[in-house]
């Protein structure tokens, strides 16, 4: 059995440590070892975008990144969306819009949305499918996301 | 309740119940599920399509540390090849054992044969890899008119063409033949003006859930089973589970988790005997999961098909006669739903002259399962083409000819019965007064293409209850896992009743154990079947809360009525009582109070839907965009309208999916070649426009708020309304799906 | 009571025939006594054949031989549709 790796990093705003085997990807040491299990896997090899993270600002699919990778970085995950105060706007839209079905998909979803608003705050619709093309839903059709994400960007809040 | 009832919570948009928790990532579904001491399980599985099993060899596996247990097909009870009721349908205990764990033989690449529990996932592969198993191969048979000829390889040693309670003498790979016959076919070809015979395939289809298969079983000493998983009937594992692993109902849990999509494809059980016998061999719980690939080799796609259609219509546009030869591939056992393609195919229009005869064939792919509304779409690719191809000689409108040929109440169908109150009739004509089809569509390469479908919708089993808390909230209990937002359209039917907010209704989705019988959420049944349990679970709450309003006035329960949520006192106009003054004084009244209700209501309503597709292909590639989409449906009344869109917009996307891009690929040893979300394409945001929905209410009489079932219907139009617009934008009719690039450019340019 | 095409063998092409019985059972005696050789068609061990689902008046009924009809229902027998959908 592989020696487990001591691993360091910054999750959701927070110092934390965690040991992993060098195979394990950061969507498994979220998921198995950490417990934040926000995360989803629905295909492992970066192709569904359920398993979305931010890492150092930058949207990825946490199947596709080593967990050991992440070390002296910046994660953020679904868990870290939303704050004491209160809902992010994307998630107060997501369910005013109805905007989830199964909602398996919606973390990916809206960490990836997040990410795109960050850059972005006034993306078009065309903007915004672009973005989350990576991010694949079956129940939706997608409608109702794209229109959550669009009003959620109108939401002055939603550049912070 | 009339139909023109204002409603206070039906037709409103509330939060759903459980929408905090999916927006934030807490809400727990099934591989989410942790627990001490849990084991990890991992498959391995047939890499041939075809083959005999001669040997298996686990001494490697086993002896790896960290390898808790291994089993095989052998470690499940034997399975008699007989025939086991489940109550709302019937399969064959050895084919559902089989295709847990192989017997003697693999039908499919991917057909699972062993099983090993490890301390972790990476460990559970690695012991795979360590064992032998020695299979003599065998050809296989991938396409269902090959399995349907003589020479074709066989299955099954024993299988016979079943025909309506009679069997043929002849080992064959046709299961089953059924047939359909109204009045007399031939006599009204003759009648008819204009005849069109056409042929169609399809290729097989997944349902694409983006939530892989999972289960996880903790078998206790004392002999009781508890099984964690995502699944869309809790009760349908439990009675499957029984008789699989040779104990009593009474024996198994089964806690549903929430489930990321189903579609029909999360009923059948897979992976729970699995869970649960490596969980009785280490005494600890064993979590199984599967991953992508395997979910497309491993699970059930739905049929590919071939059907033959003909249609005769005089030149006045009046149907006289359709005849239709369908064969549906079920994968390795038998059991396609070619039944239900044949109860669909013909069902918007009323034709006096029918013949269907369908066939549901085996062949090496893994066994179908259900995908909304199973077999619909593939019949209506069929018919629906044809029916455009009628229109386009007859030179007269296609929502036209669906006016002057539209089935109706009383209308027979080709199966026999005849329709109840529908809203067909009302659903073409709501697109042909629509924005989209009366606005042209301009543009090089474009086309505008329109087709209808039906589905019948199922009632089954629900059970409720109701428990009023000292705040005058109350919680539902209910038992269909909540796909799609039923949680939601649930609880607001009982608060209609009760006088409540929705919000003050708190459903909560319970287990086998704590809920009574419930079957599937499935077949749109769910805010039809269960919801009539909860109105009916409502209307006891109402009078045992009348009772107690009496009680504190002491008068009798007649001399009370309710209103809007208000108990009155029928002599003194000033004596009023809200639920919640008489919740908060139940316990000097009588005690708790608790509704409940157990429905098996009849009076289904079946659905339709005509779909308008505008697109333009490019005629250097022969990709397809969608410019344009707008779904028809009559929805008997939308209980929440939002999530009623969301399965029109759901479906209507999956069928555009199944039109352009996805199928198997299948290579020359019968492997699937694209078992990945890369290569099995499904549409992205970026494939599409918004999909425009209109949603036309013609009540069902036979529930209470007029629900019909919603949320099949959508996926059956897409294909065949595709079909149609690519021949307006190209001159080319496709009879194949899917109607993939480059299969549009070898017919574009075929045609010169 | 409508007769499946695929038993109109067994009654001289007849397709649908007025039947009395109180229950879908006692029709289905009382139609093998007019057509022999229908019964064990329909029904196995007691049972209708699993395959198979009797729909009154257009709606399918769990009950089986025991259904209670009525004087002017329609009985169709149409296939089941097995495990969900």
């Amino acid at each position: 059995m592989p020696m487990k790796v001591h691993v360091q990093t910054r999750l959701n705003g927070e110092e934390v440590e965690f040991l992993c085997e060098p195979r394990q990807s950061l969507l498994e040491v979220l998921r198995d070892v950490l417990g934040l299990t926000g995360s989803k896997e629905g295909c492992n090899n970066g192709n569904c975008g359920a398993c979305s993270v931010i890492l150092d600002g930058v949207l990825v699919n946490s199947c596709c990144v080593l967990g050991v990778e992440t070390a002296g970085r910046e994660v953020t995950t679904i868990e870290g969306i939303a704050s004491p105060d209160g809902l992010h706007p994307l998630q107060q839209k997501f369910l005013e819009h109805a905007a989830l079905q199964c909602g398996i998909c919606t973390p990916g979803f809206i960490v990836a949305a997040k990410a795109l608003l960050d850059k972005n705050p006034h993306p078009t619709e065309h903007q915004v499918r672009y973005w989350l093309a990576g991010n694949l839903c079956r129940c939706t059709g997608y409608d109702k996301i794209i229109r959550a994400v669009l009003d959620a960007a109108q939401t002055t809040e939603a550049k912070v | 309740m009339a139909e023109t009832t204002t409603y206070k919570v039906i037709g409103t948009r509330p939060i759903r119940h459980d929408g905090v928790d999916k927006v934030t990532g807490r809400a727990i579904y099934g591989a989410d599920v942790q627990m001490a001491g849990l084991l990890h399980g991992k498959v391995l599985r047939s890499p041939h399509a075809h083959a005999r099993i001669r040997s298996i060899d686990v001494s490697r596996a086993l002896a790896l540390p960290g390898v808790k247990a291994v089993m095989t097909g052998a470690d499940l009870p034997p399975a008699e090849d007989r025939i086991i009721n489940l109550g709302e349908g019937a399969v064959n205990l050895k084919y559902l054992s089989n295709n847990i764990l192989a017997g003697d033989k693999v039908l499919y690449k991917g057909h699972p044969v062993v099983a090993v529990a490890a301390t972790s996932p990476h460990l559970a592969e690695e012991a795979l890899a360590l064992i032998h198993v020695d299979y003599e191969v065998l050809p296989p048979v991938l396409d269902v008119r090959e399995a349907m000829q003589d020479s074709a390889p066989l299955l099954h040693e024993n299988l016979k063409t079943k025909s309506l309670g009679q069997e043929t003498d002849k080992v064959s790979n046709v299961a089953t033949h059924t047939q359909f016959k109204l009045g007399d076919v031939e006599k009204g070809f003759q009648e008819a003006d204009v005849v069109i015979e056409r042929e169609f395939t399809t290729a097989t289809v997944h349902q694409g859930y983006i939530e892989p298969h999972n289960a996880t079983a903790m078998w206790n000493p004392d002999g009781q089973l508890t099984i964690w998983e995502s699944t869309q009937g809790a009760f349908t594992v439990q009675r499957q589970l029984a008789p699989v692993l040779g104990i009593a109902v009474a024996q198994i849990r089964v806690i549903p988790a929430e489930i990321g999509g189903g579609f029909g494809g999360k009923i059948n059980l897979y992976l729970e005997p699995i869970a649960a016998v490596l969980s009785q061999k280490t005494g600890h719980p064993v979590k199984v999961l599967m991953n992508r690939a395997e979910v497309f080799e491993s699970t059930g796609p739905t049929p590919g098909s071939y059907i033959r259609v003909k249609m005769g219509a005089t030149k006045d546009g009046r149907v006289t006669a359709a005849q239709a030869y369908m064969a549906y591939e079920a994968g390795g056992y038998p059991g396609s739903p070619i039944g239900a393609g044949m109860m669909c195919i013909f069902s918007p229009y009323d034709i006096p002259n029918v013949l269907i005869d369908g066939f549901d064939v085996v062949v090496n792919k893994p066994k179908t399962a259900p995908y909304r509304a199973p077999g619909a779409t593939n019949a209506a690719f069929a018919s629906e083409t044809v029916v455009d191809e009628l229109c386009e000689k007859l030179g007269l409108d296609p929502l036209q000819f669906r006016l002057r040929n539209a089935a109706k109440e009383g209308t027979r169908r080709p199966d026999g019965p005849t329709h109840p109150r529908i809203g067909y009739l009302e659903t073409v004509q709501a697109a042909l007064d629509s924005d989209h089809y009366r606005t042209p569509l301009e543009g090089p390469n474009v086309g505008r293409g329109v087709a209808s479908g039906y589905w019948f919708n199922v009632g089954l089993q629900s059970s409720v209850s109701i428990n009023v808390n000292a705040d005058g909230s109350v919680t539902l209990v209910e038992g269909s896992t909540d796909i799609g937002g039923t949680r939601a359209s649930i609880a607001m039917q009982a608060a209609e009743v009760l006088g409540l907010k929705a919000e003050e209704v708190r459903p909560i989705v319970a287990d086998t154990a704590s809920v009574g019988y419930n079957d599937v959420t499935g077949g749109s049944r769910t805010t039809f079947a269960s919801g009539y349990a909860a109105i009916e679970a409502a209307q006891d709450v109402v009078r045992q809360m009348t009772e107690r309003a009496a009680r504190i006035w002491k008068v009798e329960p007649p001399d009370v009525t309710f209103a809007d949520g208000v108990f009155h006192h029928n002599n003194e106009a000033d004596q009023r009582l809200t639920f919640q003054e008489v919740a908060a004084q139940l316990g000097r009244t009588g005690g708790p109070v608790t509704g409940r209700a157990t429905v098996a209501p009849r009076g289904v309503g079946g659905a339709f839907a005509t779909h308008i597709v505008d697109l333009q292909v490019d005629p250097e590639t022969g990709k397809v965009t969608v410019l344009r989409y707008t779904a028809v449906q009559d929805v008997g009344k939308a209980i929440h309208p939002s999530y009623v869109e969301g399965q029109m917009q759901g479906g209507a996307v999956q069928g555009i999916g199944w039109a352009l891009n996805e199928e198997y690929f299948y290579n020359n040893t019968g492997a699937m070649a694209n078992a990945s979300f890369l290569d099995y394409r499904m549409p992205t945001s970026l494939d599409l426009p918004m999909i425009d929905t209109i949603l036309v209410e013609v009540p069902n009489p036979g529930h209470p708020f007029g629900v019909r079932g919603v949320g099949e219907v959508p996926i059956v139009p897409p294909v065949a309304a595709i079909a149609n617009a690519i021949y307006r934008a190209t001159g080319v009719r496709l009879r194949h799906s899917p109607m993939s690039p480059g299969r549009v450019m070898t017919e574009v340019l075929a045609k010169g | 009571m409508w007769i499946p095409s695929l038993l109109q063998s067994l009654t001289d092409g007849v397709d649908k025939v007025v039947v009395s019985g109180a229950t879908v059972g006692e029709i289905i005696d009382h139609l093998e006594a007019r057509f022999p050789g229908v019964k064990d068609r329909l029904v196995q061990g007691g049972e209708i054949r699993p395959h198979i689902a009797v729909a009154i008046d257009g709606d399918v009924s769990p009950e089986g031989l025991e259904q209670d009809v009525q004087e002017s229902s329609e009985i169709h027998f149409i296939p089941a549709l097995s495990g969900g959908r």
